[in-house]
């Protein structure tokens, strides 16, 4: 017995404590999603809509645990010997990342409810897959070694392909799904291997000390470890559906729920960013010179063929409207991904632009998403041309979508989307890498004319006078949907006048370690 | 003039800026009850009247506590933080050079919108009218206020799309293609000129217009001026417009309505020349030293084309459009401003600017008459309204008449008239160019600048022989309307401002002489 008193004395405890307030946004999330699956079994039918406000209501909390980690000073999950290297840590970055995570999982909630009901997807299961992916999501920003950077991106992911295969009867749906999924899991399996080879070089797992121990990598483990790190991009810029990893984008978009899309849009995107800024900046410092460049070039295919995709897409088509989100998103994902290149030139606070630039694209874009959901419920084709006219029809949504499409532009009176620009494009020059700044110039411009012509698109006299006779009385808004709307419309607004608030993000330090 | 204290100049100056916004909003509510008027449609035409015009009364009253003493001294001015993170301020402020152009505006912006509440142009509901007319005015206003560069740039694209709208949903014919046209050109330049702004502030570390010009490009290489210039350039060039990137601004002319004709060419087009003075020449003097002779060349280039294609369209049989005419004619008259900025001398860049005055008064008043006349007779086209013999406005109308001959000449620069003053200063000072300019070009550009205003006397002395002589019993055309009241109300202010510019220019240079001095000069006077 005392030698026993003895020996746990002298080794260190392998108990590692837990910081529970520091843990609580993703675990209330993953905890509400559980519970929202057991009960759909005891929940009758007509009641099944309580599912969805459970989960909203889950959401909501989770996101509210977020105010008391503002300060962004804690760790926990921490090695017994060396208490440096933790497993989660709540950092400024950690805490911006899941209020997006969150914040934008509860507007697909909102956006949800409604979708959920009318198309009759299976309600259990619905949110149960969305609050498990969004816990994920929430969970790796925060999540500082390899292994559960890895689980948090499949917890993230695997969920979203069943989300997306949610339509019943659609082969559209079906094969979006499993076409995202192919290509998901093979880029992942690249990530793991990528990961096996990092931890081959240096017998770590934690990003700190994988970070230390590859500053003097011995000279015959070099070739393994560029491989490994080149490698493990490779997954996490497949999230980011960075060029020539985007071709699932499109037909997945098409194929899912409209908030899921919406919720793939900005979520998705921000697991594959916050993956790629861990690995890159917090744990491959040391190989700059490799994911610098390959990063720089990612970006500036992404803008360039995301853009020319869009301008491409011709009003009439069935689905144009989503195409259109779709491929301009992997436009944005190009600027995105500009600060963290910009980050192996210079120091690595410039990825404070792409989350300033993720807060406000986030807004924006769900916005949009959602003004798309309320009109594609009286002209269900998902066209451009639908859009004609909607401000004589529904113009408060007609303003919000007008906003959304300038603050995507980057033009004023979308002042955040102006300066969010700015901030990039500032980063781009101070590393020097001038002719990322002027190719993105480029695609700015580019971009301004398919949003511009959709802007106008809906101002535009209503089409013949048969519309004007004939037209079906205004049916109302769904009120979770109206919220959605209006919230992202204030969001966009108020920040809009005061970027500041979002744009501090982009000066000053972001890690504690 | 009269001592207000600077708190109270402080307050006028945001209130000229906000009032218009805030009042934007207020037109697309209801009308609060006693001020319903006599229909929705009246109610929010008179609150356009009451908003312009207390933003007008609010120009004066800064004119008046404007210290005339110090023109060449910011005053006015508010300097608040914004986005610490791009250390972006809310830094407002008039000059001498900044004040006539704010008074201007607020002049016409009032005056426009006395006219369209008895004359709305034909279109959707004058709700959305007013608001976007009130949205224009604070963007246009705000573009003269500020003082930090990307806030410059932000005033310069707010006005983009009320235009737009002004345009295509009040416009006549092709009114969809012009504006789509206007915003495309205007864009593309506005967003290669953010390019030069970023340029310049993240090079010199700030986006202070004030300190940047007192600099006076010091902190900026060589390298950085030339491309700053030429991104910057672009984007004002179009605006301005410079030969050869006008072609939108004939097309948006002739589409646009009464009001939006007036504004654009009084108001809009003067942004562009104003960011030259502003920006270019203090704060990257050496770049616009390079650049000078080639901003010349297009200048006069410009010039003559634009007296050309006038007297093209005035000819017989050729069914000018009178609206495009003076469109043209604008393109002629922004080269003389150009040509006075491209001299960068004292001499020349106050020609610039009294001339930019000078053709927003002038050319507004062409506008609103040939708008009106337009309105009488359906058509604006020239071989339609002279018919065989001439429109014989004289006879038929003749206070109409008069005042349509009177615009005539104060345009083609009679002396006398604020035509005149502006563009001989501006020739002046491209006969003598600054220090390191090429002297023989600008003797060139001289020279046919001054016959450039031979061609512009020649087109609008056919204008008037064609619309204003003829037999007045030979036409088939039914009895024309003379000058209604309204019209005498919109029209008198712009009239005596003409006369009076021309009579006492030393009212105008006197406000802007010393601050073209200092801005030259950069902090070194």
């Amino acid at each position: 017995m005392t030698a026993l008193t003895v020996l746990a004395a002298e080794t260190p405890s392998l108990v590692q404590s837990v910081d529970w307030l520091a843990i609580a946004p993703v675990v209330i999330t993953a905890v509400v999603g559980l519970a929202v699956l057991v009960a759909d079994l005891f929940v009758a039918e007509r009641h099944k809509p309580v599912l969805g406000w459970i989960s909203v209501a889950g959401l909501a909390a989770a996101t509210a645990t977020l105010i008391p980690l503002r300060a962004g000073d804690r760790s926990t999950f921490c090695l017994t010997a060396d208490p440096e290297a933790c497993s989660y840590t709540v950092d400024h970055f950690t805490v911006v990342v899941q209020f997006l995570v969150l914040a934008g999982a509860l507007l697909t909630a909102l956006l949800s409810v409604t979708a959920v009901r009318d198309t009759r997807m299976p309600a259990g299961e619905y949110w149960f897959l969305l609050l498990s992916s969004a816990a994920g999501a929430a969970l790796l920003p925060a999540s500082r070694d390899l292994a559960t950077l890895i689980v948090a991106l499949e917890v993230a992911s695997l969920p979203a392909f069943a989300l997306v295969g949610m339509r019943r009867g659609d082969r559209l749906s079906s094969e979006a799904a499993l076409k995202f999924f192919l290509s998901s899991v093979t880029a992942t399996a690249v990530s793991l291997m990528g990961v096996s080879f990092v931890y081959a070089v240096t017998g770590s797992l934690h990003l700190t000390q994988v970070a230390d121990r590859l500053e003097d990598v011995p000279g015959q483990f070099d070739t393994l470890a560029m491989a490994g790190v080149a490698l493990t991009l490779v997954g996490f810029a497949f999230k980011t559906a960075a060029v020539p990893f985007h071709f699932w984008v499109p037909d997945t978009y098409v194929g899912a729920p409209l908030p899921i899309a919406g919720y793939l849009s900005v979520i998705g995107k921000a697991v594959g960013f916050t993956g790629l800024i861990l690995v890159t900046v917090i744990a491959f410092p040391a190989y700059s010179q490799i994911w610098g460049p390959a990063i720089a070039v990612l970006a500036a295919l992404t803008m360039t063929l995301g853009n020319a995709a869009a301008v491409r897409q011709s009003a009439d088509r069935p689905n144009s409207a989503v195409r259109l989100l779709a491929w301009s998103s992997v436009g944005q994902a190009g600027y995105l991904l500009v600060p963290i290149a910009a980050a192996a030139y210079s120091e690595r606070d410039q990825i404070g632009s792409t989350l300033a630039y993720a807060l406000m694209y986030a807004a924006v874009n769900l916005g949009a998403f959602a003004v798309a959901a309320l009109v594609a419920r009286t002209k269900p084709l998902h066209r451009i041309s639908d859009y004609r006219g909607l401000y004589a029809e529904r113009p408060l949504a007609a303003l919000s979508l007008a906003f959304f499409l300038l603050c995507l532009a980057g033009l004023p009176p979308g002042i955040i989307g102006l300066f969010a620009k700015v901030t990039v494009f500032q980063s781009a020059v101070d590393a020097g890498l001038g002719w990322l700044a002027v190719l993105m110039a480029v695609n700015v411009v580019i971009a301004l004319y398919y949003y511009l012509r959709w802007t106008a698109l809906l101002f535009r006299a209503p089409e013949g006078a048969e519309a004007v006779e004939g037209a079906p009385a205004r049916t109302k808004a769904p009120w979770p949907v109206a919220a959605a709307i209006v919230a992202t419309a204030i969001t966009a607004v108020v920040l809009s006048g005061a970027p500041q608030l979002v744009l501090r993000v982009a000066s000053g330090s972001l890690f504690t370690q | 003039m009269i001592d207000i204290s600077p708190s109270v100049m402080q307050f006028l100056l945001a209130f000229m800026l906000a009032a218009p916004l805030l009042g934007a909003v207020a037109a697309l509510l209801p009308a609060p009850p006693g001020l319903k008027g006599r229909s929705p449609e009246q109610a929010v035409l008179r609150h356009g009247v009451t908003v312009t015009g207390v933003v007008l009364a609010a120009a004066i009253a800064l004119t008046l506590g404007f210290d005339h003493d110090a023109p060449s001294r910011f005053q006015a001015t508010t300097d608040i933080s914004w986005i610490p993170a791009l250390d972006v301020r809310i830094h407002l402020g008039v000059d001498g050079i900044s004040l006539p152009l704010l008074l201007m505006t607020a002049l016409l912006f009032f005056l426009c919108a006395l006219y369209s509440y008895f004359k709305l142009p034909a279109g959707p509901s004058p709700k959305a009218f007013v608001a976007l007319l009130l949205v224009l005015e604070s963007g246009t206003l705000a573009t003269f206020a500020v003082l930090d560069l990307l806030l410059f740039f932000l005033a310069f694209e707010m006005v983009l799309i009320p235009m737009y709208f002004l345009i295509a949903r009040w416009g006549g014919a092709q009114r969809q293609a012009a504006a789509w046209k206007f915003i495309l050109y205007t864009l593309l330049g506005s967003v290669v000129m953010l390019l030069g702004l970023l340029l310049i502030g993240v090079t010199a570390d700030t986006f202070d217009m004030v300190a940047l010009a007192s600099d006076n490009g010091r902190e900026l290489s060589r390298t950085t001026q030339l491309l700053a210039v030429l991104a910057i350039g672009i984007g004002l060039a179009v605006k301005t417009p410079m030969w050869p990137l006008h072609s939108w601004l004939p097309d948006a002319h002739t589409a646009a309505p009464t009001v939006g004709s007036v504004l654009l060419a009084g108001v809009l087009l003067k942004m562009g020349t104003y960011g030259f003075v502003r920006i270019l020449l203090p704060v990257t003097p050496d770049g616009m030293a390079t650049f000078a002779p080639y901003l010349g060349a297009f200048a006069v280039v410009g010039i003559v084309y634009g007296s050309l294609a006038c007297l093209a369209l005035a000819r017989k049989g050729n069914k000018g459009d009178l609206k495009r005419l003076i469109a043209y004619s604008s393109v002629g008259h922004m080269g003389f401003v150009l040509l006075g900025i491209a001299s960068m001398t004292p001499t020349g860049v106050n020609g610039a600017l009294f001339a930019n005055i000078a053709h927003g008064l002038i050319t507004g008043l062409l506008f609103f008459l040939v708008g009106a006349l337009k309105d009488r007779y359906g058509t604006a086209d020239l071989d339609t309204l002279a018919g065989a013999t001439g429109a014989a406005l004289y006879g038929r109308a003749p206070r109409f008449g008069a005042l349509l001959a009177f615009a005539a000449v104060a345009s083609l620069g009679l002396p006398g008239l604020a035509g005149f003053w502006g563009e001989m200063l501006a020739l002046f000072g491209a006969f003598d160019p600054a220090e390191g300019l090429p002297r023989a070009a600008f003797l060139t550009y001289t020279a046919v600048g001054a016959f450039g205003t031979l061609l512009t006397a020649a087109y609008l002395l056919v204008v008037v022989r064609r619309v204003c002589m003829g037999d007045p019993k030979a036409g088939p055309e039914p009895a024309v309307a003379d000058v209604h009241r309204y019209e005498f109300a919109a029209w008198t202010p712009l009239v005596a401002l003409t006369v009076l510019a021309g009579l006492w220019p030393a009212l105008l240079l006197g406000l802007t002489d010393p601050a073209v001095q200092q801005l030259l000069a950069g902090g070194n006077s």
